[in-house]
């Protein structure tokens, strides 16, 4: 069976989620759909299996145009997704999961489905009970099932969302050579929708790449690992030459820190930061960036290691001791962590300048509020609600609600949706702050925005850092082995 | 008929309709919608059971005519979570006290009037085993159909397909919707049998249990939401919840009329609160999934299906594709 996908695109508000996008997959072969966050691969995805129509653009099953108006069409069709959190039915048992979607009559044929279900898993090697429940199996179990699902509903492309996200490194060997059987002795076509290289080097035939909502590439592999990172992070203009900085006495000392959240475990990080200092964290998402700035800021408390600020010891302090020792963090999601959706930038302000007096001074919130408007170049009023300024004012607004005189500014993507000419004014901000020291640690995705602006560069890989201290070192080559996880430690 | 006999029979019938409510509530809960109009909802059903009978003089007519109102008073809740998306909890409020008001005032031509009653239907032969057949067997069709209900209903979402379906919409509308199930569809229409056995509830109170048309029945609605908390969404434990809440109160009543105790009767009543704050908090704890866990592996299936059980996971959370 060969898929074609022509020219798809689709639109959520103003996010173009997809733009004019055509792939094509033949039977018999893996391929890898990579791309960063937000790329656009999901939904793309999304769309070849049925859960969402693309706005334009055909899909061509042997080169017949379909339209799939749900995703029983496209399994009916041939096409099966497993979604990246498993959509399934946790407080049923294993077979009543399996019965559930399939056709039949008033009564379900309990005995014949659990027969069907019972040899499909001895035919892959996968140890499932019927009759465990759901909730208590592993996230891989609940992968083996969901595709025990879609095999014996005559799948031939199976999409997989994702799926060695969280689970064990038996499951995904498992998990790998089922894939590797289902395509070369059944000639079925497996698409992996992935970030992580490695396991995209591991399995796949040809990855096709995505940024930012737009085909930009296709590799047969094997291959270096740079060019697939190039594809997936923009090609790295060359470091322009900059005044030497100099740093000041240190400020925030890191020392051996490990942190783990349900997702990964971060290990042994130990960073001294100075005081006017750039420090870029890299890695593909989830390698534990996140998880890093978000316990020097407070949120995550480590299990082992220290975290100081001068002399301070802040391992185990809380969000707001951090914050009142002189420490900021902008997350990502500027509308869900950091602004409060529905209320006005005056408001906004209000709430962050601490008063005694039980109540507002309206009149005072308003002009510095314009104050701080006009010096910030935001466009809006006092009185617009926050969620109605575009992402590039929202972000330019957060940096003004931010107190002078900081010792640390995090900040988590900072640029992230943001038009160029926004960009370079979020960092000009960013730089007058350092050269008045306040160190600045940022998370980014783009490897350019890291090489340009970092002092020294921190990657991260599957919950393991490398320090990048001389800027000479920053090369495309050398960070995409880095970021790819390629270089022996 | 023996003390014994006369109180449990008397339990039984008095539990009825809160029974048929709370199993109403439950199918409709079980598809992720929350229908919260229950008390306006059996009050002005069953002033339409008593009007309607007087007027027409069927009872067959009375009883139709109130599980319309139940299934249109829920599907103004389903169509305004669905097609105007509004906040279910805020709407069901509403509903319920737009019920009562409504109740109140088009009932006041059969305030108090003699209405009709379910004819009284010994089953033969069943009602002279000893002790069961007094207490079971001794009823009219409604109250059988209480019973009859919630057997009907644990046979329905445990042993067939639909039954599977419209737990999973409840439980995960995406997974459900991806295995090809018309998630609003089925919303709708699930919603509206429960709204409609909502109203039967109504009836069986104006034509049976607490015969004719008074203006008490405030409160019996919120009690019925109670127990399907209180039963954790399992049929059976939702009718032996009912039975509970009203031998308790029965006995109360029994105790202060005897004067053996000298018990406010607001005390009892606040008992299903309690109950049902309590319940929750066993159920939410954690402890319960730990006996599961700590079960012989033999038994886990039965303990869990007996012990463990929560709410619909999609409960209240309306189904967008996104």
């Amino acid at each position: 069976m060969h898929v074609e996908l022509r020219n798809i695109s689709k639109t959520f508000g103003r996010v173009r989620a997809n733009e004019d996008i055509s792939l094509s997959f033949s039977a018999g072969r893996i391929y890898a759909i990579l791309g960063e966050n937000g790329a656009g691969k999901s939904t793309l995805m999304k769309i070849m299996s049925g859960y969402q129509s693309p706005d334009s653009g055909t899909i061509l099953i042997d080169g017949q145009p379909v339209t799939f108006k749900s995703p029983t069409d496209a399994i009916a069709h041939g096409i099966g997704m497993l979604y990246q959190d498993p959509l399934d039915f946790p407080p049923f048992t294993v077979l009543e999961n399996f019965i559930a979607g399939r056709p039949g009559g008033f009564f379900p044929d309990t005995a014949a489905a659990r027969q069907t279900l019972i040899s499909l898993a001895e035919r892959f090697g996968f140890h499932l009970d019927p009759d465990r429940y759901v909730d208590m199996l592993t996230i891989g179990e609940r992968q083996q099932l969901e595709i025990l699902r879609l095999l014996s509903l005559n799948v031939r492309v199976l999409i997989l969302d994702e799926p060695t996200t969280g689970i064990s490194a038996e499951q995904k060997s498992a998990l790998f050579n089922v894939l590797k059987s289902l395509a070369r002795d059944e000639g079925m076509t497996i698409i992996l929708v992935s970030h992580k290289l490695e396991d995209v080097l591991e399995l796949c035939d040809e990855a096709y790449v995505l940024r930012r909502g737009r085909y930009v590439g296709h590799k047969t592999i094997p291959c270096p690992i740079g060019d697939l990172v190039e594809l997936m992070f923009g090609k790295i203009v060359a470091r322009q030459e900059r005044p030497p900085a100099t740093f000041g006495e240190p400020v925030m000392i890191i020392d051996d820190v490990c942190l783990s959240s349900h997702r990964l475990s971060v290990h042994n990080v130990s960073l001294t930061i100075r005081a006017g200092e750039v420090i870029g964290l890299a890695g593909l998402d989830g390698s534990g960036q996140a998880e890093f700035i978000r316990s020097c800021a407070g949120l995550l408390t480590p299990e082992r290691g220290t975290i100081r600020l001068n002399h301070l010891d802040l391992t185990r302090a809380s969000y707001h001791r951090v914050a009142e020792a002189g420490v900021a963090f902008l997350p990502a999601g500027r509308l869900e962590e950091g602004l409060i959706r529905g209320m006005t930038l005056m408001e906004h302000f209000a709430l962050t300048q601490p008063g005694k007096a039980p109540w507002v001074n309206w009149m005072r919130a308003w002009q510095t509020t314009a104050e701080r408007i006009q010096t910030f170049n935001v466009k809006g009023r006092p009185n617009s609600p926050i969620q109605t300024l575009s992402g590039g004012n929202q972000q330019r607004f957060a940096l003004a609600l931010l107190p002078e005189n900081l010792k640390v500014l995090l900040l988590e993507h900072p640029t992230r949706g943001l038009d160029v000419e926004s960009a370079l004014y979020i960092w000009e901000q960013l730089l007058q702050r350092r050269a008045s020291g306040t160190a600045i640690v940022f998370i980014s995705a783009e490897l350019d925005e890291i090489v340009a602006y970092s002092d020294r560069i921190l990657v991260f890989f599957g919950g393991h850092v490398t320090l990048v201290d001389d800027p000479a070192d920053m090369n495309t080559t050398r960070l995409g082995e880095l970021i790819g996880g390629k270089l022996a430690r | 008929m023996t003390g014994l006999e006369s109180t449990l029979s008397g339990i039984i019938r008095a539990a009825a309709p809160i029974v048929i409510a709370a199993q109403g509530e439950l199918i409709t809960e079980r598809s992720g919608v929350i229908n919260l109009s229950l008390d306006g909802t059996i009050m002005l059903s069953a002033m339409t059971a008593h009007a309607v009978t007087r007027i027409t003089g069927s009872l067959t007519q009375g009883v139709l005519a109130a599980m319309a109102v139940g299934a249109g008073m829920a599907f103004i809740v389903v169509f305004s979570s669905i097609a105007l998306r509004l906040n279910q909890v805020a709407v069901g409020f509403v509903l319920t006290i737009l019920g009562a008001d409504l109740a109140i005032f088009l009932g006041k031509p059969h305030f108090n009037q003699v209405g009709r009653e379910i004819p009284h239907m010994p089953i033969p032969m069943l009602k002279d085993i000893p002790l069961l057949g007094p207490v079971l067997f001794n009823h009219n069709i409604l109250i059988y159909l209480s019973l009859i209900l919630v057997a009907a209903i644990t046979f329905y979402i445990y042993r067939t397909r639909p039954g599977l379906t419209l737990r999973a919409i409840g439980e995960q509308p995406e997974a459900a919707f991806v295995r090809g199930t018309p998630v609003n569809v089925l919303r709708y229409a699930y919603t509206m049998i429960g709204g409609s056995l909502v109203g039967l509830a109504g009836a069986t109170y104006s034509l049976s249990v607490k015969l004719g048309w008074r203006e008490d029945l405030s409160g019996e609605g919120w009690i019925a939401l109670a127990i399907v908390i209180f039963g954790l969404w399992i049929p059976a434990r939702v009718a032996l919840g009912a039975f509970f809440i009203v031998g308790l109160r029965s006995i109360a009543i029994d105790l202060q009329s005897s004067r053996v105790i000298d018990l406010p009767a607001q005390i009892v009543n606040m008992l299903p609160w309690f109950l049902m704050i309590l319940t929750l908090m066993v159920a939410t704890s954690g402890v319960l999934e730990r006996v599961v866990r700590y079960t012989p592996a033999r038994f886990q299936p039965a303990a869990r299906r007996f012990l463990r059980a929560g709410p619909p996971a999609a409960l209240g959370r309306p189904f967008e594709k996104h």
